[in-house]
């Protein structure tokens, strides 16, 4: 696994990748990036900058400059727990926090989000239990997470279980909504409806290319 | 006036206490509530970090079987501040963003549902306090919670990004319903900081600090306990104490419960009825100190 402190290394503007900062900003609400002034509120404000590889601010501005590996490889996508105070702090009404969920979003896609980090592994898995029973059963997700990260965390945490077992709050029943198939429909669409978008907007950059040739 | 009532996984599996108590206080104040059928979760934060469409689109699901189960005036009741942040946001990125209302209208319709974007997502706290009124509740305290000193931690997600029933910075309703119970409401400045959420979870060794500086200041300020009105909060400021003591080399031990325990109890609901035998570390009220536990 990378070390959470990387050694500074030289980038060279020919190795950038330009159209990254676009590709984010096609996030609903995205081209507000734009609009960033670099103040730094964000960072200020968010209880776990301490903790990340590069601050808020500093995700934007590479963002923004096409440092796609960088910012795609780094922990502090990961780190970032949705509180959203840095999103009503910032004075240009950047939805960062959507524009975090947005980056963890492109790393699962392109495969670079850290492995058997625990972080994007419950995110992973929570999604997949959520796909297929429509509902998530709490105890099976943290037993998985531990599973697919540390084993032996299961032993760390054998107290609480049974603690919550005691109290009736550990249960692995695994819940599910009725109408499965009414979730697969919806979610079948919603991947169709991107497919559909994206070979639209393949269509529209080919016909602008041609146009400039 | 009915409400539609979204409980969400958590408050089914973990922290069925807070179901417990929303339905056993409300009961207690003759408001009529009805559980959605077949709902289904709601996405929460994670699934955004999958894929933010499909978290939408699962949220729609919610509120268009809402708006099919109370035709006249769906109002969808959320106490699980994910649940609520997230149903909420779905109703603002559906009014403020074009492609994303027609990919989860398009998405609906090939289950044959239909939202009309009628449905009220609230939050019991904003229901309590701006419909049901003080009044109402204060004429029915059978067992006032005098003497106790109450830090209300409302967590992020109630207030952020929209603060749709109270002030962002410094929210009031909770300390407001507090006193109306009439217990002592402490002056805390961290009531919508950070508990580190689901990290506790994944990098306890970032979460437990987080969650320890809001219960070591609210012990500072004299606090005998603190209410939540989440259930990850509840759950990360309660479960991970023995955690804390061992990183922080000192004993720390202060119950945390839900608002709606505490409402109940003011109401004289029996403990058992609002999951106060869930709570592992035990609450005991002013009146009852010296003698029995709340619980047994």
């Amino acid at each position: 696994m990378k070390e959470w402190q990387s050694w500074p290394r030289f980038r060279y503007e020919a190795e950038l990748d330009l159209r990254f900062p676009e590709e984010v900003a096609s996030m609903p609400g995205g081209r507000a990036l734009f609009a960033c002034i670099q103040c730094g509120t964000c960072s200020g404000t968010c209880p776990l900058a301490m903790y990340m590889d590069y601050s808020p601010r500093k995700i934007i501005a590479m963002t923004r400059a096409g440092f796609k590996d960088e910012v795609l490889h780094s922990f502090t996508i990961w780190l970032c727990a949705s509180c959203y105070a840095c999103a009503v702090e910032c004075p240009r009404k950047i939805k960062i926090t959507d524009f975090m969920a947005e980056l963890k979003q492109r790393a699962i896609q392109e495969g670079v989000d850290p492995k058997r980090f625990p972080v994007s592994v419950l995110a992973r898995e929570f999604f997949k239990a959520v796909r297929k029973r429509g509902r998530s059963t709490e105890s099976r997700l943290v037993l998985r997470l531990y599973a697919k990260t540390n084993p032996l965390k299961i032993l760390d945490q054998a107290l609480l279980g049974l603690k919550l077992l005691r109290t009736g709050r550990f249960s692995l029943h695994a819940e599910s909504v009725k109408n499965r198939q009414q979730i697969d429909q919806i979610l079948r669409a919603v991947d169709a409806a991107k497919a559909t978008a994206f070979v639209d907007k393949l269509a529209r950059d080919v016909r602008r290319e041609v146009a400039h040739t | 006036m009915k409400y539609l009532y979204y409980p969400g996984c958590s408050l089914k599996g973990t922290n069925r206490a807070y179901e417990e108590s929303v339905l056993a206080s409300f009961r207690a104040l003759d408001i009529e509530i009805e559980e959605l059928e077949d709902w289904n979760c709601c996405g929460a934060t994670a699934y955004m970090a999958v894929d933010e469409m499909k978290s939408f689109a699962l949220a729609a699901r919610n509120l268009a079987l809402a708006e099919r189960q109370a035709p006249d005036h769906p109002t969808l009741m959320a106490p699980c501040s994910g649940c609520y942040l997230v149903l909420s946001k779905t109703q603002h990125y559906l009014e403020e963003y074009s492609e994303v209302s027609r990919t989860i209208d398009g998405a609906l319709q090939a289950a044959r549902l239909s939202y009309a974007r009628q449905v009220h997502v609230r939050h019991p706290l904003d229901i309590l306090i701006h419909e049901i009124g003080v009044q109402q509740i204060s004429s029915k305290v059978r067992q006032p919670l005098r003497g106790l000193k109450v830090a209300c931690y409302y967590g992020c997600q109630i207030v952020r990004p929209y603060a749709a029933f109270d002030d962002q910075v410094n929210p009031k309703t909770m300390d407001h319903l507090m006193r109306t119970l009439g217990a002592e409401t402490v002056d805390w400045p961290l009531k919508t900081r950070c508990c580190g959420g689901s990290l506790m979870g994944t990098l306890p060794e970032v979460g437990v600090p987080l969650s320890y500086i809001l219960l070591k200041e609210a012990l500072k300020r004299g606090a005998d306990v603190v209410a939540t009105a989440c259930p990850l909060c509840q759950f990360n400021l309660e479960c991970y104490q023995d955690k804390m003591s061992r990183q922080f080399k000192e004993r720390l031990e202060i119950p945390v419960v839900y608002f709606t325990q505490l409402l109940g109890l003011a109401l004289g609901v029996p403990e058992r009825q609002l999951g106060m035998h869930r709570l592992l570390v035990p609450f005991t009220l002013p009146a009852a100190r010296g003698g029995a536990r709340v619980h047994a």
